[in-house]
């Protein structure tokens, strides 16, 4: 026996208080039917008392105090879960929106999942190769890993995240074709462009049938925007865990989704920190951000790739800082290299993978792999020095060894950095390239790789 | 009496607003819901208290009850906790694992400690023994590195009136009873302790000696005494964590008490993994066997993140107690300050600073003071120290928790995001870093180590120092038009920040190095300095020297010489440096011999 709820007490922005109810629970799901007939969704998000505070997915446009009904679901927000999901385009909050009807669902669970067990996780080590050398040999992919590029409005953070699913699609060498592979594809206020964009290049490359896209237009309601990224999430893990897929998430962009956060958060009335944004933005990004994982009970894994755009470029906003700390290292694009036509534009200093470390080297791709990487970055850290330098006196007076590394970091951001959207580089042709370009600087600067291993690749590849 | 009991009335987040006749106290535990959730009362008023849940509230309905346990949050403190890895109110994930699946469910309800495990206990007190709080009285082997001795509660005294003999007990068994003037108090191995309560001690204790921690911009530039605090602050990807692994694994405590407070699952699974695989050094057994974990993951319940500081803080005194030394490393205590932010906002409370609460830096000192050397209740000594991660919002150091850390802690290590960029690790930034630990442990230093030990420190700072000022000069007209005095504390100073500051923490020998080792490359990076100024004097170009490869030869010191028998290598090393300049000042070069006084 459900109870209906005529009218409302209290409409603020996506908010909608009702009077009189109880026995509601925290998160409850709340269905409401509008006196034309159309239905809208919510969940409660405050109780006190006999008061329930509803946040309606759809906006509260056109709601008055008086033209609704409300019924409680007796359920938290929840997620139909099949492995029909694949090929399949839904909506912000998992409805169907590709025409092909609803799909059968094998289990439902609630979306916002449970935190893993730090026990039953398995630790990741498996190296991706995405066939960019950027990635692969300085901010090497692991599988399980959560790897969020950093970048900016106008850079080409769709076409690296699009080059990136298409060349890691063969993930195991059993696999080869690709049977075990899925990528969800979650949009938050994206533009229909974009979200378009994704959607033919996952066709192009023939992946179509092995995608669940999930999408809030930013034409879409705000509210719906939270909700997103945990349906894509859910539907990640259990492909992930219980048909042991790897699956690779695609979030984008998590600015937008922290934006609806801070929007609904205000008109809550709740005590803004930084710039505005809630203080739980911490725990609410790491709750998604942390879905990434291997559990040592299933085969699969979930691998994030979040897409995000800073503000004016600053990586110090809230969004870009606090994803720092949770995600498992950054991918930065920069600026200045998208403008001198280098793609990917990828910003090698202030990128990091932290789970490189345990996933490369001898077993996993190559025994030089950690001093190479290692000795690049300081290379190219002393090219920005000689820059800075240049940039004051002038090319001509900096001693031979700046002059050196200034041609050594030409080269780099010509033959390293850059490569063709559709190149797809082996580690071996990669640590090559790198062992080549670090030919141009004199042995006594490698002072980061041992003497093994200078011997052995120090010179030995062909210019 | 009946505990109270209540009925919920609001929910907000991991606040719970609930409103009855019964008269719940001040940081009670309290049971919330029909699932049990464990909560503690954190405010009170005439008509509602209020509730902070340890567990995710989803689900949880207006109406439900809340009953009171007439406790405040405690703790179960006995053998079985070393090697174990806890959530933030002292659960097991390993047992929660076997109960549920990979993921966490809510409500789980799980003994603390294995009450049934039988621990063979050797029975060290006798009978008729007058014993006050904190004596020993008994003792367990607990790990294959700990013996976990087994004290009278601290605030209990009497006469032993009995005691049972050597053999297997659990932790419930009664093992003795202790007569007093109130009655006679059964005593088993388990205790129970309100986390937010430090345990007693009889005195503390002046810091005098280090936490030796092989790391060598920490033991020689930076060092922090047994019993003091650190804090650690640097941006995303400076390597805070890899520092306090790097100190979990190597210094020379008994006990690590390691704390992931909000931060990720992938870091826990790593320390359990490689902890379990790392061997000690010095006892031959896994590094976990004296290492106990606390996990509170970003993703797991805010509150208990809150808790998850002081769970691991008091599980340290305890052990403390015992006669030992506890490291305690918490990454990381901005977590823990925003999820005091996040409560309070969720209280409505009045906000200072970014909304952190006003009480941010009384909560901060109430931590850092549980740090210290001490004599115990019984009469040992042992010592808590305490390295706090703090990850500033954009790498910004002016916030308000790391301004507030750095008035509770005595020593600083600032992780600077350029020298992570060049991968110049541990990127503990030698200008902005400070200890003032360094007088009082001066003098162990000049009686374990080396006699001038301090004084070669204070060289090298003055090297670098210069080294900062000379690098303005540089940015600006390059370093080829400095005068040959200059150029020459350039490239000590180079070898300086490669050849010592500088450690690999991948490389079998770097990871961890000897005092003595320390000490001799300091003599070995001197010496340098010396010949070179000596060089310069005489009127020589410095690039006689740079261009033979000697600097480059003490820079890999870190690579070429092990951490064992080190005398006979450094020896040749510095008879090779001797000789080098010999023969660099024995053979002058085209230019020298054109001099005009030589004519």
């Amino acid at each position: 026996m459900a109870i209906e709820y005529i009218g409302l007490n209290n409409i603020q922005g996506p908010l909608a208080v009702i009077e009189g109810v109880d026995n509601t629970f925290y998160e409850e799901m709340v269905s409401m039917t509008l006196s034309d007939g159309t239905k809208r969704m919510g969940r409660v998000v405050e109780i006190s008392g006999d008061k329930a505070v509803v946040q309606m997915f759809e906006g509260t446009d056109g709601l008055s105090l008086e033209n609704t009904s409300t019924r409680f679901t007796g359920e938290p927000m929840r997620l139909k879960l099949s492995r029909e999901m694949l090929g399949r385009t839904l909506d912000g909050v998992g409805r169907p929106i590709d025409g092909m009807g609803d799909y059968f669902a094998e289990e439902v669970r609630d979306v916002n999942g449970s935190p893993i067990n730090p026990v039953a996780r398995e630790y990741p080590r498996n190296f991706i190769q995405t066939g960019i050398s950027s990635i692969d040999c300085l901010m090497t992919l692991i599988r399980g890993q959560k790897l969020p590029i950093f970048s900016g409005d106008g850079m080409p953070h769709d076409n690296l995240a699009v080059q990136i699913a298409r060349q890691a699609k063969v993930v195991d060498s059993d696999d080869t074709n690709g049977d075990k592979f899925a990528i969800v594809f979650a949009a938050m206020g994206v533009k229909y462009d974009v979200a378009n964009y994704f959607r033919r290049s996952f066709e192009e490359s023939g992946v179509l049938n092995k995608v669940v896209m999930f999408l809030n237009l930013s034409n879409d309601p705000v509210v719906e925007r939270i909700i997103t990224p945990r349906c894509a999430l859910t539907a990640a893990e259990y492909l992930a865990f219980n048909y042991d897929m790897h699956v690779l998430v695609i979030l984008t962009d998590m600015t937008s989704y922290a934006e609806a956060l801070r929007e609904i958060s205000s008109s809550k009335g709740e005590i803004p920190s930084r710039k505005g944004f809630p203080g739980y933005l911490y725990s609410d990004l790491a709750s998604l951000y942390e879905r990434a994982g291997i559990i040592a009970d299933a085969n699969g894994s979930v691998t994030q790739v979040p897409i995000l755009t800073m503000p004016n470029d600053d990586i110090t906003h809230p969004v870009p800082d606090l994803t720092g700390y949770i995600t498992e290292g950054q991918i930065v694009l920069g600026r200045n290299l998208n403008l001198t036509g280098v793609y990917p534009p990828v910003d090698v200093l202030p990128s990091l993978s932290r789970l490189m470390k345990d996933g490369i080297g001898e077993g996993f791709t190559r025994e030089d792999h950690p001093e190479l990487s290692n000795q690049l970055f300081a290379s190219y850290s002393k090219v920005e020095d000689a820059k800075s330098l240049a940039s004051v006196i002038g090319e001509d007076e900096l001693s031979e060894l700046d002059k050196k590394y200034l041609a050594f970091g030409r080269e780099f951001d010509k033959r390293f950095l850059t490569q063709d959207a559709y190149e797809n580089r082996s580690i071996e042709e990669t640590l090559n390239l790198g062992w080549e370009l670090l030919g141009m600087l004199p042995k006594s600067e490698l002072d980061r790789v041992s003497d093994e291993t200078l011997d052995k690749y120090y010179g030995k590849t062909e210019v | 009496m009946a505990n109270a009991e209540g009925r919920i009335f609001g929910i907000n987040g991991p606040v719970v607003k609930v409103r009855g006749t019964g008269a719940f106290e001040m940081q009670e535990m309290v049971r919330v819901g029909s699932e049990e959730l464990i909560g503690e009362v954190i405010g009170v008023t005439d008509e509602e208290t209020v509730v902070q849940v340890y567990e995710e509230t989803v689900g949880l309905r207006a109406g439900e009850k809340v009953a009171g346990t007439g406790g405040p949050l405690s703790i179960t403190l006995a053998p079985g906790i070393l090697s174990n890895i806890f959530d933030g109110i002292e659960r097991p994930l390993s047992k929660i694992r076997e109960m549920t699946d990979a993921f966490i469910a809510r409500g789980t309800k799980v003994d603390l400690l294995d009450n049934k495990k039988k621990w063979n206990v050797k029975i060290t007190a006798k009978k008729g023994d007058m014993v006050s709080g904190g004596a020993i009285i008994a003792a367990t082997r607990e790990t294959s590195l700990i013996e976990h001795r087994v004290m009278i509660p601290p605030n209990l005294s009497g006469m032993i009136d009995w005691i049972a003999p050597d053999g297997e007990y659990t932790i419930c068994d009664v093992i003795a009873k202790v007569r007093n003037e109130n009655g006679v108090t059964d005593i088993c191995m388990r205790q129970e302790w309100p986390i937010k309560k430090p345990r007693p001690y009889a005195e503390r204790q002046a810091v005098t000696k280090p936490l030796v921690t092989g790391q060598r911009v920490i033991d020689t530039m930076f060092p922090i005494g047994k019993g003091g605090a650190a804090a650690v602050p640097g941006g995303f990807g400076t390597g805070k964590t890899m520092t306090q692994h790097q100190l979990a694994k190597w210094c020379d405590a008994d006990i690590i008490v390691y704390i992931g407070c909000g931060e990720r699952g992938n870091e826990m699974t790593q320390v359990l993994n490689e902890f379990g695989e790392l061997i000690d050094p010095k006892s031959q057994r896994p590094l976990l066997d004296r290492t106990v974990l606390i996990a509170n993951t970003s993703n797991m319940p805010v509150a208990a993140r809150e808790a998850s500081i002081y769970t691991g803080v008091t599980l340290a005194e305890y052990y403390r107690d015992m006669g030992y030394h506890v490291a305690l490393m918490a990454d990381s205590t901005s977590r823990w300050a925003e999820a005091l932010r996040e409560i309070s906002g969720r209280l409505e409370e009045m906000p200072a600073e970014e909304g952190f609460p006003a009480y941010l830096a009384s909560r901060l000192s109430q931590f850092y003071e549980r740090a210290g050397y001490v004599t115990n209740l019984n009469g040992t000594e042992g010592s808590i120290s305490i390295i706090g991660a703090v990850s500033p919002q954009g790498g910004d150091f002016s916030e308000p928790v790391t301004q507030n850390t750095k008035r509770f802690i005595r020593c600083f290590w600032a992780l600077d995001k350029s020298l992570a960029y060049a991968r110049h690790y541990p990127a503990i930034q030698w200008l902005s870093s400070y200890s003032e630990y360094i007088n009082d442990l001066t003098r162990w230093y000049e009686k374990n180590v080396s006699r001038d030990f301090m004084k070669k420190r204070a060289k090298l700072m003055a090297i670098l120092q210069e080294e900062a000022s000379l690098m303005e000069i540089v940015k600006l007209i390059g370093s080829d038009v400095l005068p040959e005095g200059q150029k020459a504390t350039l490239e000590v100073a180079r070898a300086i920040r490669v050849g010592f500051l500088q450690q690999n923490a991948f490389h079998k020998d770097d990871t961890y190095v000897p005092l003595e080792k320390q000490d001799k490359m300091m003599d070995a990076i001197l010496l340098l300095d010396k010949r070179l100024t000596e060089l310069v004097a005489s009127g020589a170009v410095i690039s006689k020297i740079t261009s033979t490869g000697i600097v480059d030869d003490i820079i890999r010191i870190k690579y070429t010489i092990g951490n064992e028998n080190i005398d006979a290598p450094f020896d040749a090393l510095m008879k090779k440096i001797n000789d080098t300049f010999d023969a660099a000042s024995a053979a002058p070069t085209a230019q020298n011999s054109a001099a005009p006084e030589t004519r």
